[in-house]
């Protein structure tokens, strides 16, 4: 997140200037030096985080007590000199070192009998209790969203779900601190439109993003995932509009591919489509959230979403592909990004269904067992034009039969419109990336796989999207 | 008392401000809403005595039942007439 521009009174003095405070022995410790500095006229100015009256003998001693220059010139340590030349920052030095502050200061002879050497301490400005305080003191003006009061005697939770923000569980309250170090998880500008919301077509800032992502119960480092899903999921291809108003089952379905799935600890193995993992949970509901609360979309008789039953997934449906194990291509590659992109694909479905097969053992074998689930899923007038309604989450072992047989997710793609179509009598379409969708994913032992259903496909519903996370 | 952000888009409004007290009430029109409890109309008329000695003039309205809100309707035609409304909660 970019900083503001600091208030005058963070200006500092040129010259070189001291950050202290007396709690620190590092800082008692070279009390006298200062006072050193002071009579050699280096032009000494210092700050002081605690006490006012530490430390004697330096003639311009300044208050710091509010932190208003330690939090805006990012002190991490103390003691800590900087030398500032035209009110910038040009060098700063941390903790105690004899040789390196003589250096710095180009005076000779600092702290007779003290030792070489020692560590500084951490700042108050980065205190873990003050810090998300001042953070919010200092740059909370970024925030634009309404602040909304709650009474003393209100309940934090009960309010939320008062105010129609939940999606039916509990949600993270969304204060000023949670949302400033959720904006820390990205760089972008907290007033950047990411998309335009349906149903209201509500513009949406990173900010609002991160407010739902905080009460999805996001990490910091999920966001980019949720701001990318965002976009994704309010173009005019998704549809995330007829998805959500549909009397149909479906949902969005998530999938995330790239460096970034261990970076943030999602799962793509046992019980990767289950309950469990912060990550594949949180980042789904964010994306949901988002739509309900910035786009309007809610069911119930106040909401367009007239789902008839709606699906389970419809709270989240995220996780991720096995990109290590995979033999194939990750489905990245299958949209056009080179593997090893940072994506998300989003799928407008339901489910899973189980592909059960624990005795075929070739893929000439195997595929029927996709080809007959199929076949009871769909109704044949479904499948008329292609598989692009279609997903097919593919475990390791059943994966293994058919790479071993040398099918790669093309062949399988191939086999499966042609049996499937012959066996209603017509001819097979050509198939596409994502007809049917492939994913390499599930836990290691169990000779399954998962099929997720999907809504209307092609130009008048969703068509699935894959979006390289900026 | 805890602060949070407004996650939704912010077409609603989170608070409504009260209207401010009238310094003068003289020349108003004063709606005595009975919300048809038992013997909220004793005090509402007494409530309309003490008013008319005033010179202020007073419209009576009822709600159909105590048990729910006021219909949409009621209120409009209670905001529309009347400059103060004065509710009998009472039993």
């Amino acid at each position: 997140m970019p900083d503001l521009a600091p208030p005058p009174e963070a200006a500092l003095p040129d010259g070189i200037v001291a950050v202290v405070k007396r709690a620190c022995p590092t800082c008692e410790l070279v009390e006298g030096v200062l006072g050193q500095l002071d009579t050699a006229g280096v032009g000494l100015a210092v700050y002081t985080q605690d006490d006012p009256t530490f430390p004697v003998g330096v003639s311009d001693r300044r208050n710091d007590t509010e932190l208003v220059v330690s939090w805006h010139h990012d002190i991490d340590t103390v003691p800590t000199l900087l030398r500032v030349v035209d009110g910038v920052v040009t060098e700063r030095l941390e903790g105690w070192s004899r040789m390196q502050w003589e250096a710095f200061t180009g005076v000779d002879d600092l702290g007779p009998g003290l030792p070489e050497w020692r560590p500084g301490c951490g700042s108050l400005s980065v205190d873990p209790v003050l810090g998300p305080k001042l953070a919010v003191k200092f740059s909370g003006s970024v925030l634009q969203a309404r602040r909304v009061e709650l009474a003393t005697l209100e309940d934090e939770m009960e309010a939320m779900f008062e105010r129609g923000w939940s999606d039916g569980l509990p949600l993270v309250p969304p204060t000023e601190e949670r949302v400033l170090a959720m904006l820390a998880g990205t760089d972008r500008a907290p007033d950047e439109i990411v998309a335009v919301v349906p149903p209201q077509l509500t513009p949406c800032t990173v900010e609002k993003v991160a407010i739902n992502a905080v009460m999805a119960g996001c990490r910091p480092e999920y966001l980019p995932v949720v701001l990318a899903l965002v976009e994704a999921g309010c173009t005019d291809t998704f549809n995330i509009h007829g998805l959500l108003c549909t009397t149909y089952f479906s949902g969005p379905v998530i999938v995330v591919n790239g460096p970034i799935v261990k970076a943030i600890g999602m799962t793509s193995g046992h019980n990767c489509l289950g309950q469990g993992n912060r990550a594949n949970a949180s980042i789904g509901r964010a994306f949901q959230l988002v739509i309900r609360n910035v786009g309007g979309g809610r069911p119930g008789r106040d909401g367009i979403d007239r789902a008839a039953f709606g699906s389970p997934g419809k709270l989240t449906f995220c996780f991720a592909e096995n990109e290590d194990d995979s033999p194939w291509e990750p489905l990245c590659a299958d949209a056009g990004f080179p593997a090893g992109t940072n994506t998300v694909s989003m799928f407008a479905g339901h489910g899973p269904s189980a592909v059960v097969d624990q005795l075929a053992r070739t893929p000439d074998v195997l595929i029927d067992a996709f080809v007959r689930k199929v076949a009871s899923n769909f109704d044949p007038k479904f499948f008329a034009r292609r598989l692009d309604n279609l997903m097919l989450v593919i475990g390791p072992e059943h994966a293994r039969v058919f790479a071993d047989g040398g099918w790669d997710k093309w062949r399988i793609r191939a086999e499966l419109n042609e049996r499937l179509f012959a066996s209603v009598g017509r001819t097979a379409p050509e198939p596409r990336w994502d007809s049917p969708a492939i994913v390499f994913a599930g836990g290691d032992a169990g000779l399954f796989s998962a099929l997720i259903e999907g809504w209307v496909s092609g130009p008048t519903g969703s068509q699935m999207i894959c979006h390289a996370l900026r | 008392m805890t602060t949070l952000l407004d996650p939704t888009n912010e077409l609603q409004v989170a608070t409504r401000p009260r209207v401010e007290r009238p310094a003068v009430i003289e020349g108003m029109t004063v709606g005595l809403l009975d919300i048809t409890k038992p013997r909220g109309n004793v005090f509402l008329d007494r409530l309309q005595e003490l008013l008319e000695e005033r010179g202020l003039r007073v419209r009576r309205y009822a709600k159909p039942t105590f048990t729910k809100p006021a219909p949409a309707d009621l209120r409009h035609q209670i905001s529309q007439e009347c400059q103060l409304v004065i509710e009998a909660l009472a039993d």
